[in-house]
């Protein structure tokens, strides 16, 4: 099986590599369209700024290809987020497979009159969990978060996480799969999801 | 709910794991890889690995090691000690910390604060400040608790967080080694001013220090080393004790 990390220059790639490598994959990590469209299975990471990610995956016209691949793809983080329709970082238009914005905790703060403390990091049980993604996986889970912008609820969420309000923690439309969490850091959990995603 | 985090510390020197009490008096204890996967099985919720005796000549070494430990453990870590700039940080984050934290040299050129959250991210940005009680309030103090800064502890805990740190920890010196359980004053009087986590550190010696240091002292994660270390308190047993006593936890 190919598995192939889409490369934008965002860093946490190796965290990435290195939890496929635990669950014995050999995963590669790249930016050219073939090799891409070539693979099996895709991950987009996460980490980084979603205005500045969004212009290099102009740039590389891999916006393009992303949203015209029929394999399975998995979103990580701020990956997730760029799969939205709309993120309030930067107020950049995203690649728009997921109908749902993307919008700053510090704002919802506001809105709530909740103190939070942003990022939101830490560990944080996921529930109403739906797809083959979490086959095995129990409610309210604990999995690892890290992230000052949320995806709102939407008919794609597939898992939901509660951090002053409600969110997406994960999304699923068609062959896109995406979580708000890191995967590739959430322990065993974490471990058994990327197994699922990689048995889809 | 978002767990309380338990955090062991490990303490590096020359590739190889330590833990003194006060910054003095290390004992040579294990390989941080064996000893950082024992903590994964335990259930540690992240993991801190702070090099004390960073040198540029180390750096390479350290990075060797940072990726080591990341293909083997599958929780969060960060890895401090000695970090001075862009190129350091670059060079840990790029080879598999998912955090960095700076102290020392925070201080002495706040600006790197806001480079680096600019260049990585907030989320990777830990602020280390080291606090110590003093006549006129709280102090900072750098250089591996050596040296004191013009600094008092909150009004540079504010200034770290505006700069860009994403998350602070918070040693008390007057507490570190003590095992007399952690200083929840200031420990509450930071967490309460700023708006990222703040992590306790300096003082764990029993259950109880935890537990009162997350309900009184407003810590969104307590850190420790000697008292895991030395298995005088298993990870398991202090969350089960957690969870009695009302806390989210990580199990």
């Amino acid at each position: 099986m190919k598995v192939s990390i889409i490369n934008y220059k965002a860093g946490n790639v190796r965290s990435v590599l290195f939890a496929l490598e635990r669950i014995g994959i050999q995963a590669g990590v790249s930016d050219d369209p073939d090799t891409l469209a070539s693979s099996d299975k895709l991950i987009l990471p996460g980490v980084g700024e979603a205005g500045s990610a969004m212009q290099y995956l102009r740039q590389q016209k891999l916006d393009e290809l992303i949203v015209s691949l029929k394999q399975p793809v998995l979103g990580i983080c701020l990956g997730m987020q760029l799969l939205c329709r709309h993120s309030e970082e930067g107020n950049t238009d995203c690649l728009g497979i997921f109908d749902t914005a993307v919008k700053s905790f510090s704002s919802a703060e506001k809105k709530t009159g909740e103190s939070l403390k942003v990022p939101h990091m830490g560990w944080n049980g996921i529930y109403g969990l739906e797809t083959e993604l979490y086959r095995s996986v129990g409610e309210q889970q604990p999995v690892y978060f890290v992230h000052s912008y949320y995806a709102e609820l939407c008919e794609h969420t597939v898992a939901r996480a509660n951090y002053g309000l409600e969110f997406s923690a994960s999304l699923n439309r068609n062959n896109f799969y995406a979580t708000q969490f890191h995967p590739e850091k959430s322990g065993d959990t974490g471990q058994l999801i990327l197994e699922n995603f990689i048995k889809l | 709910m978002l767990s309380k985090r338990i955090i062991p510390c490990l303490d590096i020197k020359d590739g190889r794991t330590v833990k003194g009490t006060g910054f003095e008096h290390l004992r040579d204890a294990g390989d941080p890889v064996e000893l950082a996967l024992e903590y994964c099985r335990q259930g540690a919720d992240e993991l801190v690995f702070l090099d004390i005796t960073a040198t540029q000549e180390k750096r390479k070494t350290l990075a060797e090691l940072v990726t080591r430990i990341a293909q083997h453990i599958n929780i969060p870590f960060t890895v401090g000690g000695g970090i001075t700039s862009v190129e350091d940080a670059f060079l840990l984050l790029h080879a598999g910390a998912d955090k960095i934290s700076i102290n020392s040299a925070a201080v002495k050129n706040p600006g790197l604060i806001s480079e680096l959250a600019a260049r990585f991210g907030k989320q990777c940005m830990v602020v280390a400040i080291d606090t110590k009680a003093g006549e006129s309030g709280d102090d900072v103090y750098i250089s591996g608790g050596r040296t004191k800064t013009e600094w008092q502890t909150l009004a540079w805990a504010r200034q770290a967080v505006a700069l860009g740190a994403g998350e602070l920890l918070l040693t008390s010196i007057d507490s570190d080694g003590a095992k007399s359980g952690f200083a929840l004053d200031i420990t509450k009087r930071v967490a309460e001013a700023v708006s990222v986590p703040v992590i306790a550190s300096g003082g764990a010696g029993n259950a109880v220090h935890f537990r009162d240091v997350f309900l009184k002292g407003s810590a969104d994660a307590a850190l420790a080393a000697s008292i895991f270390h030395y298995r005088e308190l298993r990870i398991p047993e202090l969350k089960q004790y957690l969870k009695q006593e009302g806390l989210t936890v990580r199990l």
